[in-house]
């Protein structure tokens, strides 16, 4: 794990705040992410992911708050001193320039000298996998080539960050899953500090090293994909980071943290110390903390009916009505045992461990 | 259908014929400066015409300027009410359209009350103060024309995302407008000034009153004195102003090259 290396703060953001017209779209917002560190900002539309990477670019100025690069306040650069790359959902590649040229611009601005501006410009190429392509217009390459071409223009100068704004949200599904691991692959490559901006939780836990979760310009978690992912912090991380199961129960017994469910009781680790006996709360599961219980040592057990079955290729999701709950599961698709019929009755396991209590 | 078709033929005959009519009627005449038959005679006539050359070439220089200083304003205010005062846009149309709305005459009547001898400025002391005078008095007739050029071709690029990529790699303003909008809108902007060029040639009124000898005027001059020859460059001007409109469709159709969008 990551733990292990020395941490180095790169980008720090303080008390970020921004409101446009009236409506605070980003609520104080406080981030600290490593050096070479890959961080994906994620949530909902309208959450204010854009407007925080606008106001790391300097295309919007903060209301107040600071951002810090290497511990200095960078709120006095314009955006053309940030010395920091970006990549745009758009692609927004210069139409009337070639892709070398759209490559080149950053050096040339610089005045970087012509044959060493080439030679970066052919090292990008190769780079990205259009070595070859230098001479093409960008309306002559795919979607997904067009937005390679554009983060090797933000690359070529050597900027001291990497911000890309849902670079993968025009383009079609394969595309966007190579494209990603290629962008990963790069970023990797040259270790440079990157702030990835979704709405896509798949993606987000796919490529980043830690994500934040935000909802209506506040952080709801900051943390590493599978922290994320297995002890999300709010319910609205929980709900929104892959799928999830909610049984309703009863608390039976706060002090010895057992909760009936179903007609059973059963114990709830999770069942935090503020719960009161009668009260009704929500355990959440992720799907593949349920299972089939044919015999699987799960300390819940509850009996109910086949509702729906989706074949999703190597797994199966059942979704099991309970009476008055419903629980989706995931299964292996074992090519030998065909899957439950629907209307079936079955039995399901969880383990309690697995359970999380979430709060209001 | 077929005699919708037929129909839509005969108006499409009848229009064209309005407008050409008069015209083959002007350039006929125009050959017949001798019995014997038809001649180029009154073109050569108008060509070898010492005050013609000077006339022409006067205006184009003034045309020339009007469309270099008229680019240098429209380009920069177009771009920036786009990006940044998407608000004042409507106010902007309206003054880029005053020049249509006042006639030319209190336009430049206005001018010689502003700038005459007597003047804190008195640019109509000398000539090169009225050469100045005139080119600014075009730049901004052909305002209307040159605000909606560039504007248009503004509409079709992202103004805004490639101001952004283009800053954050570190360009300024200037540069910006220099090297990625102006390319892209460099179809757009010929068009203007192509426009502007064609009114420049034609244009009458403000050049007489400021007394200088644009090709206007001496069409006018011509045209009082002699016969076939106005008719000679009545053609003249209507294969210039032809030609600038046969450009601005030539570069239309050589745009897609570079300023294709995906
Ligand atoms: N320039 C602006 N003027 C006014 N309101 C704005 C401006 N930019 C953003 N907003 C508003 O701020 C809020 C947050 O916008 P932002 O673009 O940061 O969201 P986002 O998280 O990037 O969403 P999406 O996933 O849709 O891109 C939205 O409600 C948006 O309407
Ligand atoms: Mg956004």
């Amino acid at each position: 794990m990551a733990e292990e290396l020395p941490r180095r703060e790169f980008l720090r953001i303080e008390k970020l705040v921004k409101t446009f017209g009236g409506n605070q779209v980003v609520k104080g917002v406080d981030l600290s992410f490593d050096k070479g560190e890959f961080v994906s900002l994620l949530g909902p539309s309208g959450c204010g992911k854009t407007t925080i990477l606008r106001m790391i670019a300097g295309f919007e100025r903060p209301d107040s708050g600071r951002i810090l690069v290497e511990g200095k306040d960078i709120s006095g650069l314009a955006p053309n001193q940030r010395k920091i790359g970006m990549v745009f959902q758009a692609y927004a590649l210069f139409p009337n320039m070639n892709v070398a040229d759209n490559i080149g611009f950053g050096l040339k601005i610089a005045a970087m000298p012509k044959p060493e501006r080439e030679a970066r410009v052919e090292e990008m190429l190769k780079l990205i996998g259009l070595s070859g392509y230098g001479k093409r217009y960008p309306f002559e390459l795919s979607g997904g080539q067009q937005q390679r071409v554009a983060l090797a223009r933000a690359l070529a100068p050597s900027p001291r960050m990497l911000l890309l704004d849902e670079p993968l949200s025009a383009l079609d599904a394969k595309i966007r899953v190579s494209l990603r691991e290629q962008i990963r692959q790069i970023q990797r490559e040259l270790g440079i500090t990157t702030v990835f901006v979704t709405h896509d939780q798949e993606e987000a836990l796919s490529i980043s090293d830690r994500i934040v979760v935000l909802n209506t310009g506040n952080v709801e978690q900051f943390g590493q994909p599978f922290e994320i992912y297995n002890r999300p912090q709010t319910r609205f991380v929980a709900t929104f980071v892959g799928t999830l199961n909610t049984l309703n129960a009863t608390v039976a017994d706060a002090g010895a943290k057992t909760v009936s469910l179903g007609g059973t009781t059963v114990t709830i680790p999770a069942l935090p110390a503020t719960a009161r006996n009668g009260e009704a709360v929500a355990l959440t599961m992720r799907p593949e903390a349920v299972s089939l219980a044919n015999g699987t040592a799960r300390d819940i057990v509850l009996d109910g009916k086949v509702a729906e079955v989706s074949f999703l290729g190597s797994v199966i999701r059942l979704k099991v009505d309970l009476g008055d709950n419903a629980v989706n599961l995931d299964t292996f698709n074992d090519q030998r045992t065909p899957p439950p019929a629907h209307g079936a009755p079955v039995r399901i396991g969880i383990a309690s461990s697995d359970v999380l209590v979430l709060e209001r | 259908m077929k005699s919708g078709k037929l129909w839509s033929w005969i108006i499409f005959g009848l229009g064209a014929a309005y407008f050409l009519v008069p015209l083959l009627a002007t350039f006929e005449f125009s050959l017949r400066i001798r019995r014997e038959g038809y001649t180029f005679d009154a073109y050569t006539s108008v060509f070898s015409d010492g005050r013609f050359q000077a006339s022409f070439s006067y205006s184009l220089i003034v045309g020339v300027c009007a469309i270099v200083i008229g680019l240098l304003i429209v380009v920069p205010a177009a771009y920036y009410v786009r990006l940044r005062a998407p608000h004042l846009r409507p106010i902007i149309e309206f003054i880029t359209l005053l020049p249509l709305i006042i006639p030319a005459i209190i336009l430049v009547f206005g001018y010689i009350r502003m700038y005459n001898t007597s003047s804190p400025l008195p640019l109509l002391g000398t000539n090169l103060g009225t050469d100045i005078l005139l080119t600014l008095a075009y730049v901004a007739l052909a305002l209307p024309y040159m605000y909606r050029a560039v504007d248009t071709g503004l509409r079709t690029i992202d103004v805004q995302t490639l101001t952004e990529a283009a800053n954050i790699l570190g360009a300024n303003q200037a540069t910006i407008i220099a090297r990625v909008i102006f390319p892209n809108i460099i179809v757009a902007v010929l068009s203007g000034a192509f426009l502007t060029l064609a009114i420049v040639i034609g244009e009458f009124t403000i050049a007489s009153l400021l007394n200088r000898q644009v090709f206007g005027v001496y069409m006018q001059n011509v045209g009082a004195n002699r016969a076939f020859e106005p008719a000679a460059l009545a053609v003249i001007s209507f294969v210039i102003t032809w030609g600038a409109m046969g450009m601005i469709q030539l570069l239309a159709r050589f745009a897609p090259k570079t300023a294709r969008r995906d």
